[in-house]
């Protein structure tokens, strides 16, 4: 087997290979359904109505889709400049962390909300900054640094969540006391459960697309991610392009924390995040690390996780269900993207 | 200081260092074999996952013991080959596809757990390898219960590493495999096959690492719960930095690991323990995975076409 390269890929490949990853997905969708006893294709119909069938459904996808396309950006910027950033859980908890901090009334002013929200960015910009500076300085993988920091950060939640930031009405349940009014971001419509947070996602989204198309930092990001040594050579400050990338990168992620707990739940909690952070990369290479892509994807990441819940309750498939199908997903996209590329010639 | 003096005296904590290091040392074997043919496999994680459940599942249905290991490693071997054809003869992104393989192991197994057990709260348990009782070596004071009372499956760990060893430096296979990481045009010049040398490496690799996940419910905790892995796998990755992917030296890494690992957990009980918060101790095992990895960094010698897909004909 060998691989050829296609110089120009006709709009056929580049539009089916995908379309033919995400349909083999649903076929092992159907396969896990049928394993677990269930019908496959009802089983496929109840994920989806779970995910869009009632008013409640669609504004429950769209709040569970907020933090992923915040770490789902956080991903995309930096693996388009091949930082490997897996450390998005970490960082989202760091927004989290100074979301309580400033909101639970150490902060009294009617600028709280930008505040908490720009405090959150600079943590989770510098729970990042430091792997990336090992790498930068050391040369030590960033990979397994990001990866490791998550347990930690994890750790170091749980002590303040029965520690320092324990809420003393939690009827011992480890969690923080509530955030004022003042610092939680409100509703978009009175009304509708949806907060203002995914509509700051979706700004974000925006403004990631700009960076990256329309300024001279996206051009120098896109340039060390397709080539680190012509980018040297051409005369770019590589490192310093790693670490302004790294500070946005966490800073996104940290975001995910901050309207978690400032628009969502209103406190901060252990189980803050299902792996938001992890579910970003996922998010991120399905979008093929398109900042616009990445809302997208996180919908239709969000519709897999909310449908499924839903679905177990109705067909007793396990919910897990979910995380297989978007593993499998993943696979498959970067398998169709280099499909796109190369042809596969067998002699 | 006393305290730690009279831990570092005791015979359990010895004997635990050996339990504690024996799934690190299989997996950190399988993570080396993988990156000296050119594959860093960031599926270690999950294929540790896949092999705790595999093994718990097989022996839980009534299969001996050692049958359950088979299960485990024929798992992570499947798991294994995921990996392996995506990276290799496709040529795909080793970060992505290992963080797919983990993602796709860890949910496989969840989902087969609750398939099997819909209703369980509290896992079964099974009956897990006993201790070896050696006659005569066991009785011997301090040594016998270190070394003596270990399962047989933590001296399978140490003949794991040993043939490791064995195998890549003494033969000509492990040459070719070496080559492979270094110098991959250099074997297919040769007349080798790049790609069966890297696929057969990750394979057998993974394979290791799915053992390592059997020995956490086989001979460990006896039980399977979701997040018992827990970060072990990441931990294996920076051991196989720390030993200069040497196997000698990542064994001595994995104990020297599971030292701090034991000492850590025995440090929670004294009155050291009482001032500090319990979290901080069970942080330590991740900080010092970070540390391994800065100190080696200056001197590491990574195997030069790590991360780096074959492609025949292509420069």
């Amino acid at each position: 087997m060998r691989l050829e390269p296609i110089a120009v890929p006709s709009t056929a490949r580049r539009i089916g290979l995908p379309a033919a990853a995400l349909g083999a997905t649903l076929l092992v969708g159907m396969g896990l359904a049928a394993t677990a006893g269930a019908n496959p294709l009802h089983t496929l119909g109840l994920i989806a109505k779970g995910a869009f069938g009632s008013k409640f459904a669609v504004l429950e996808t769209l709040n569970r889709a907020t933090p992923l396309i915040f770490t789902g950006l956080a991903v995309a910027v930096a693996f388009r400049a091949r930082l490997w950033n897996i450390g998005a859980e970490a960082q989202l908890y760091a927004g989290a962390i100074v979301a309580v901090v400033l909101g639970t009334g150490a902060l009294a002013s009617p600028w709280v909300l930008p505040v908490t929200a720009l405090a959150a960015m600079l943590a989770g910009a510098l729970v990042l900054l430091g792997p990336v500076l090992l790498k930068t300085r050391l040369g030590v993988d960033e990979v397994v640094t990001t990866l490791l920091l998550n347990f930690v950060m994890l750790l170091f939640v749980g002590y303040l969540l029965e520690g320092p930031m324990k809420d003393p009405m939690g009827m011992g349940w480890p969690k923080s006391p509530a955030l004022l009014k003042e610092a939680r971001l409100p509703r978009i419509l009175d009304g509708l459960r949806l907060h203002w947070g995914f509509a700051l996602a979706l700004i974000s989204a925006g403004l990631v697309w700009v960076i990256q198309t329309r300024s001279t930092l996206g051009f120098e990001m896109r340039a060390v991610g397709a080539n680190q040594a012509a980018a040297r050579f051409a005369g770019m400050p590589v490192n310093t392009v790693l670490v302004k990338t790294a500070l946005l990168s966490g800073g996104l992620a940290a975001l995910a924390g901050w309207s978690e707990v400032a628009g969502l739940k209103g406190h901060l909690s252990s189980d803050l995040s299902p792996g938001f952070g992890y579910a970003g990369i996922i998010v991120a290479m399905l979008a093929l690390l398109h900042p616009l892509g990445v809302v997208v994807a996180a919908l239709f990441v969000a519709a897999v996780f909310v449908g499924s819940d839903s679905m177990s309750r109705a067909a007793g498939v396990p919910t897990y269900i979910a995380d297989m199908l978007l593993a499998v997903a993943l696979l498959f996209m970067v398998l169709a993207l280099m499909l796109t590329r190369y042809r596969v010639v067998w002699k | 200081m006393t305290e730690v003096l009279d831990i570092l005296l005791s015979v359990s904590f010895w004997a635990a260092v050996l339990r504690i290091a024996s799934p690190l040392i299989f997996a950190t074997m399988g993570e080396l074999i993988c990156e000296r043919a050119g594959v860093l496999n960031l599926g270690i994680e999950g294929i540790m996952v896949i092999g705790a459940f595999a093994g718990w599942m097989a022996v839980y249905l009534g299969a001996p013991l050692w049958l359950g290991v088979a299960c485990a490693m024929l798992c992570g071997m499947a798991f294994g080959l995921v990996q392996a054809v995506l990276t290799v003869p496709f040529g795909l992104s080793q970060h992505v596809v290992g963080l797919g393989v983990t993602m796709l192991a860890t949910a496989t197994a969840s989902f087969a757990y609750r398939l099997a057990l819909p209703e369980v709260t509290s896992p079964p348990k099974i009956e897990p390898f006993q201790p070896l009782n050696l006659p005569i070596l066991s009785d011997i004071p301090f040594l016998g219960p270190v070394l003596f009372q270990q399962t047989a499956l933590t001296w399978a760990g140490f003949a794991v590493a040993e043939l490791t060893a064995f195998v890549l430096f003494r033969t000509p296979l492990g040459l070719a495999l070496r080559a492979a990481g270094e110098n991959p045009a250099a074997v297919e010049a040769q007349g080798l096959s790049v790609t069966g040398l890297r696929m057969g490496a990750v394979v057998v690799g993974s394979g290791l690492m799915a053992v390592a996940g059997s020995f956490l419910t086989l001979s460990a905790f006896s039980s399977f719960f979701f997040e018992m892995v827990n970060g072990r796998g990441w931990i294996c990755v920076a051991l196989v930095v720390f030993g200069a992917w040497r196997p000698g030296k990542a064994v001595l890494g994995a104990l020297l690991f599971a030292g701090f690992d034991a000492l850590q957990i025995r440090l929670q009980q004294t009155p050291i323990g009482a001032h500090l918060p319990y979290q901080v101790f069970l942080m330590a095992p991740y900080l010092l995975s970070i540390l391994a990895l800065i100190v080696m960094s200056r001197r590491a010698e990574v195997p030069a076409a790590l991360m780096q897909a074959y492609r025949k004909g292509e420069r």
